[in-house]
């Protein structure tokens, strides 16, 4: 399955299946040639040979012998187990296993030759249809013969067996180490310049820690990797760290957005997190940055994502009773096998082998979101100069693989001042970077939270207040007074400071209403009565008109009988009027 | 053990190189020297059958096993330090006693 991620199969190299290696190499090792791997005791030799062995009979249908001068085969199978290589099934048709450990009985009189071994390998290998061959430990059966001519006739035996043979050949040696007296050195030293491949694996403790790495000291007719790469001995056997080479793809980058778990923190990003962007949180000792990542792995669980929690602080079931104590709740997702919990305080090692590890475990959870608590660990495992390319590298795998990482980082009391950048200066690799702070004032210590960088999204500059309760994790804006920012107890002294003027102002406009009311009412009142007086007057008005009328014609007619009793005349127009 | 035991000896070697001849001489002299007419010697050509090298499990040439009388024994080399040789063998310390 890994084979495929090679990007094309070198006629003239012969693949190793060893991750990392085969790209340093451009292609594994030479095809037809020979191979010398040098390392100290428990570098690794027998490993990355029998992983070369193995990968050639499962995958190429290349069936391979494995010369066994040191250990006895059933033991190399035995501690091969671990390593889900199937040895035993391959052992039958593609894979022999020769054990030539000298005997300790073995009785030693007069020069010897390898010749009858290689003359029986011949046939074995001629049976065999073997393209690959191995000698592991050639160290132990040359340090039997009497000196360093025999030695070196007997290598050149070898080599030449070697190139008739046409196998693509790795011979494993001891270096340095025990045995390190000039005589037994010069035979590999000689080696060194007949072979066309030498690799040379390394076993170091620096600060205490262990640390492999492997390096290609010579390619004849090839280019390749030239400098140290650190390895780790894992699940699959050998897994060499490669930074990203030149000429690989870029990974696809998506728009699409993640819940960081705390809705004002997606407002403020705009959105949320990028899909498969690295985010990195940094803050003090307690700013919460462990509470925040949960959040994240929450939202991611809830999606149905699968999610991987990697603590070095505490073991996974403490992490998820913190976190349920500010309303996480990772345990169902835990029990579910959604979310797996790591505790990384169990692996030891350096930078490069948790790195490894976590990839590992990564790839066999297939995880889609990773949170890494906190990563400023790596930092500590060994010097700072290999953990800032185990951090530069775990971005860039992350990135690839298209996971979402968040990662917190310690920063340290004493360098809070220049918040500048982590020791692992990953805040310059990260796509979002989140700094929790902490605020002490009137005797609190409130947890202020903002957004240092957000590449590729528009992001709030405000810091904003950070609080934790049962319910969860929210923000809450910031009351500035006065130049100041107000946090904590003295926020919500100004926010219900603020209520209760409201609730004053309310009361106070509803009493205003109610006296408005009232006035109404009674100059509703007031009107129907001047109403009903204005009416009373028009009546009254009427009446008077219709009496004066009345009256006046009464007048008139009496005016006009006397008139007419004194026979007085009538005028012509009023006689006129009368008549009609 | 008896002077009449018959010691019972397979050389593997590889073809006529320089180190198997010298080691058929040796085995050769040491028998004629020490063990006269007490011997039986298979020589075995580990190129022309190599398949018997793998199932015997020989894998440095020249080889000389003792068959019989037991304990059977491997003696690696061109034989040349008759001494040691002897001394395998278990014959030594009878020909001192004799």
């Amino acid at each position: 399955m890994k084979a495929k991620k090679i990007p094309a199969t070198n006629p003239s190299k012969a693949l190793t299946g060893i991750e990392g290696f085969d790209e340093i190499t451009h292609g594994g090792l030479p095809r037809g040639r020979t191979t010398l791997l040098e390392g100290g005791p428990g570098s690794g030799k027998t490993l990355f040979a029998l992983r070369f062995l193995v990968h050639g009979a499962q995958d190429h249908d290349e069936p391979g012998i494995f010369v066994a001068f040191e250990e006895t085969s059933s033991r190399i199978v035995a501690n091969a187990e671990t390593f889900n290589w199937n040895l035993a099934e391959l052992q039958r048709k593609k894979l022999f296993f020769l054990d030539a450990q000298p005997t300790p009985d073995l009785i030693q009189s007069g020069n010897f030759d390898l010749g009858g071994m290689l003359a029986a390998l011949g046939a074995q290998a001629k049976a065999l249809g073997a393209r690959r061959i191995v000698f592991d430990a050639i160290d132990i059966v040359l340090a039997l013969l009497p000196d360093a001519a025999a030695k070196r006739r007997e290598i050149y035996r070898l080599h030449e067996w070697l190139l008739a043979s046409k196998l693509t050949g790795l011979i494993t040696a001891k270096s340095g180490g025990e045995d390190a007296s000039l005589g037994s050195q010069q035979p590999f030293g000689f080696m060194q310049f007949m072979v066309d491949c030498s690799v040379v694996l390394n076993h170091t403790v620096e600060l205490g820690v262990s640390q492999r790495n492997l390096r290609v000291q010579k390619y004849r007719g090839s280019n390749f990797d030239e400098n140290e790469a650190p390895f780790v001995i894992g699940k699959n056997g050998f897994d060499v760290a490669i930074s990203r080479m030149l000429g690989r793809q870029d990974t696809k980058v998506t728009n699409e957005r993640v819940t960081s778990g705390v809705a004002r923190l997606d407002t403020m990003l705009g959105g949320g997190y990028y899909r498969g962007a690295s985010v990195l949180i940094t803050g003090f000792p307690g700013t919460a940055k462990t509470t925040l990542s949960g959040a994240f792995a929450e939202a991611a669980c809830k999606r149905g994502e699968r999610t991987m929690f990697v603590g070095f602080d505490s073991d996974g079931s403490e992490v998820i009773r913190n976190l349920s104590s500010v309303g996480i709740r990772l345990d169902r997702y835990a029990k579910s096998g959604l979310l797996s919990m790591i505790s990384a305080r169990s692996i030891t090692g350096s930078a490069e082998t948790l790195l490894v590890r976590i990839k590992a475990l990564a790839r066999e959870h297939q995880a889609r979101c990773l949170v890494i608590d906190p990563i400023s660990t790596l930092s500590k495992a060994g010097n700072e100069l290999t953990a800032h390319g185990v951090a530069e590298r775990l971005i860039d795998w992350s990135k690839s693989d298209g996971i979402t990482l968040v990662c917190t980082s310690l920063l340290d009391e004493m360098d809070g001042q220049s918040k500048s950048g982590t020791p692992l200066q990953i805040s310059t690799l990260a796509d979002t970077w989140i700094h929790l702070n902490y605020l002490v004032q009137a005797g609190e210590r409130n947890r202020g939270l903002s957004i240092v960088k957000s590449r590729g999204t528009a992001h709030s500059n405000q810091v904003r207040e950070l609080i934790l309760s049962d319910a969860g994790v929210t923000l809450a804006d910031i009351y500035t007074a006065g130049g100041e920012v107000l946090m904590g107890a003295l926020r919500w002294e100004k926010e219900s400071a603020e209520r209760v003027a409201n609730e004053v102002a309310e009361v106070a406009g509803k009493l205003k209403l109610v006296t408005l009311d009232a006035e109404e009412a009674v100059l509703e009142v007031r009107a129907k009565s001047l109403q009903t007086e204005l009416v009373a007057k028009q009546v009254e008005k009427t009446l008077l008109a219709r009496t004066t009328a009345s009256r006046q014609g009464a007048l008139s007619r009496g005016r006009i009988r006397m008139q007419q009793l004194r026979g007085g005349d009538v005028p012509i127009a009023e006689a006129k009027r009368r008549k009609k | 053990m008896s002077r009449n035991l018959k010691f019972m000896f397979r050389l593997y070697v590889a073809g006529d190189t320089q180190n198997s001849a010298q080691a058929r001489t040796n085995l050769a002299v040491i028998c004629r020297d020490h063990l006269p007419k007490q011997h039986e010697i298979e020589i075995v050509d580990v190129l022309k059958e190599p398949q018997r090298a793998l199932t015997d499990g020989i894998f440095m040439t020249p080889t000389l096993v003792k068959v019989g009388p037991a304990p059977a024994q491997k003696i690696v080399g061109t034989l040349n330090q008759t001494e040691t040789v002897l001394h395998a063998l278990g014959l030594r310390m009878e020909i001192v006693a004799a």
